[in-house]
């Protein structure tokens, strides 16, 4: 069995593609570096991530496959499951070896099992743009704490860049420790020093603006009124609208 | 103040919770320097409600005070409900805050009839213009448009709105007259006709100028009623395939009626709402606008009504087993769409994939289809041959309808652990 050991970064496995191709042997196990090595491991290498090779790898793959499929391949990396990076590195492999394109070839599992993920990880960056609730601050900055399962908040944040273009936000993943602020011009990346206090989903009431606390009671009583009590069906409002995003919506508090 | 609009908001939104409508979809639009907000053609749901139903624009009501006396609506003048009306700066204000807070999408403005038609209709057209001239508010807005208003604001209003809509309610004009004694289907259809005169004129515009106002870019839509009088799934659906003949026409809605009203002589006595009905009502509806199907394959003379026990898809391929078995690895990609258990992405996958290589049944299943279903219709290596012609349609009915019995029903040769939990 041959091991690579890498960084856990997008680069890290690119560069493990570009050194698999060059020394010839490819890899049936991707572990982190300071993993142990499995029994039975007849040769490890380590890959140093290297911005040049990675480059070369992503460029090459750019040139077999469009760019919907590479796009792909970026979400079903920040999905951050256990063996995607074996899954992807399986699949540009295969993509690099194939004569034609294997992107449409669903009957092969790597490819299926590529597209059912990214659309995993799209349907939660749909949810995050969905469920964002913003909270006003004193200083009229915008809030949103935000805890989605795949890592989708980067591709997320162009959405919301566009259609809140006219006012300070600040969208933070409690999960992840990190997060974007926007500052009217572009979005930077940010992480706070202390976010033990949002976990509640809610801000402080010293922080927030005047009049948050009346919109986000005039938003519950809307959608409360909103129910047709004929109709009830809360599983429905669940298969919609998880359990897990109900800490940070007004409506649901 | 505050305890004020609290209160408005409550009562204008029981008001206006009938109307199925909330779609946000049809306009894209990227964010202009000093304006606020975007529209995104695919739609997007802010929030979901007990009923399951989405909320993606702020549906309300400007006024909930109405002259008319619609036997199927709430607020019709004879009711004796809690009235509220909306200034025009209030309603401005809560739709502003509450899209910046990303809870909505945009603004969904109905009202009942204050005086009269145009009445009504100029003080909506003038929220919606202070919206988007005063306020430079560039995010999704949708407008009821009042069955009788004349044509110039029809066509102002189609300047600032995304969608209008007008509201059959009655698929039957004698029973649309019946039930609302100052609606008919031609004070309905004419505004109907501006909206799509509208449309179409500004498409040939822009057409020539590029830079041309335009009108109600998502198009209209509108609503049917369901099982408030004795319209059979054949009338309803054949109008809708009329309506969707028409360019403008982007969806029809299908409401499942609500006993609003449960003294009125002219309405029937339901207990419960009928969902079922209505459920299948949307499924031919998609059936319609993305699977090829006619109004006329799926409900006939015959069987004038959809069957609330299979879905109109299966409901079709048992009456024409002739068409099947298809085959997946040759077949016409119309031919696959129609095969019960199969969906519009997995007929994409499976066209798509065929070109590689043999399609197995557990490729299928992996890419969603509903075997349970789709295996009495398609043959594939692996199946044994056992499909809607060598069983009969009725065979496979009763397997595909048979009620499994629930794991939580006792089991009677079973004594029960008299255990508390």
């Amino acid at each position: 069995m041959i091991v690579f050991r890498y960084d856990k970064t997008f680069e890290g496995l690119l560069t493990a593609l570009f050194d698999a191709y060059s020394r010839r042997e490819f890899p049936d196990r991707l572990l982190t570096t300071d993993e142990p090595l499995p029994l039975f491991a007849d040769r490890a290498h380590t890959v140093v991530t290297d911005a040049a090779r990675s480059a070369r790898a992503w460029t090459g793959l750019e040139k077999k496959l469009t760019q919907p499929v590479c796009a792909m391949l970026m979400h079903v990396w920040l999905s951050e499951l256990p063996a995607s990076d074996e899954l992807l590195f399986r699949y540009m492999c295969k993509a690099i070896n194939a004569p034609a394109s294997i992107a449409t070839d669903f009957a092969d599992p790597d490819v299926l099992a590529v597209k059912q993920i990214a659309a995993k990880v799209s349907k939660e960056r749909e949810r995050l743009i969905q469920f964002v609730r913003f909270q006003k601050t004193a200083c009229e900055l915008y809030f949103a704490p935000v805890s989605p399962i795949y890592n989708a908040l980067p591709l997320a944040v162009p959405h919301f860049a566009d259609r809140f273009a006219g006012q300070q936000w600040l969208i933070y993943d409690v999960k992840r420790q990190y997060g974007y602020y926007y500052d009217m011009q572009t979005a930077i990346e940010v992480t706070l020093d202390n976010n033990e206090h949002l976990l509640g989903g809610s801000l402080d009431q010293t922080l927030m603006a005047a009049d948050e606390t009346l919109f986000q009671s005039l938003w519950k009583d809307y959608t409360r009124s909103l129910t047709i009590r004929e109709r009830l069906n809360p599983k429905l409002q669940r298969q919609h609208m998880p359990r897990r995003f109900w800490r940070f919506l007004p409506e649901k508090n | 103040m505050n305890e004020q609009i609290q209160y408005k908001l409550t009562i204008l939104a029981e008001s206006a919770k009938y109307d199925v409508s909330c779609s946000s979809s049809g306009t894209t639009r990227k964010h202009r320097p000093g304006m606020t907000g975007s529209a995104e053609g695919w739609g997007i749901c802010h929030s979901f409600t007990e009923d399951g139903r989405c909320v993606s624009l702020l549906k309300i009501m400007l006024s909930n005070n109405c002259i008319y006396d619609c036997a199927y609506c709430v607020n019709r003048r004879s009711n004796d409900i809690r009235r509220a009306t909306l200034a025009v700066n209030e309603l401005i204000e809560l739709t502003l805050e509450f899209y910046r807070r990303n809870y909505i999408e945009g603004l969904f403005l109905s009202s009942g009839i204050l005086r009269n038609a145009d009445y009504t209709m100029e003080r909506m057209v003038r929220v919606i213009k202070e919206l988007r001239v005063i306020h430079r508010y560039n995010g999704y807005i949708h407008m009821k448009s009042i069955p009788g208003a004349s044509r110039e604001l029809v066509n102002e209003a189609g300047l600032y709105a995304d969608r209008l809509s007008v509201n059959i309610e009655i698929s039957k004009d004698e029973n649309l007259r019946m039930l609302a004694p100052e609606k008919n289907h031609q004070s309905i259809f004419k505004p109907m006709f501006y909206i799509q005169q509208g449309v179409l004129a500004s498409a040939d515009e822009r057409k020539r100028f590029r830079y041309a106002p335009r009108f109600a870019p998502a198009g209209q839509s509108t609503q049917m009623i369901v099982g408030a009088t004795g319209e059979s799934d054949k009338d309803i659906l054949r109008l809708s395939t009329a309506l969707y003949q028409r360019p403008s026409m982007k969806r029809v809605y299908y409401s499942g009626y609500i006993p609003v009203n449960t003294n009125d002589p002219r309405l029937p006595a339901l207990k419960q709402v009928p969902l079922v009905r209505e459920n299948r009502l949307y499924q031919a509806d998609w059936l319609m606008r993305f699977y090829g199907f006619r109004a006329d394959e799926i409900v006939d003379d015959a069987s004038p009504n959809l069957d609330l026990e299979i879905d109109p898809k299966l409901a079709w391929a048992l009456r024409h087993a002739e068409a099947f078995p298809v085959d997946l690895q040759k077949a016409d990609p119309a031919l696959i769409l129609r095969v019960p258990g199969i969906g519009l992405k997995s007929a994409q996958l499976i066209v798509a994939s065929r070109r590689h290589g043999h399609i197995t049944v557990q490729t299928l299943a992996k890419m969603g289809v509903v075997m349970k279903k789709a295996r009495y219709f398609i043959t594939c290596r692996e199946l044994p041959l056992l499909t809607v012609n060598e069983l009969h349609p009725d065979e496979v009915r009763r397997a595909l309808t048979e009620k499994k019995p629930s794991r939580k029903a006792a089991d009677p040769n079973q004594l029960s652990i008299l255990f508390p939990e």
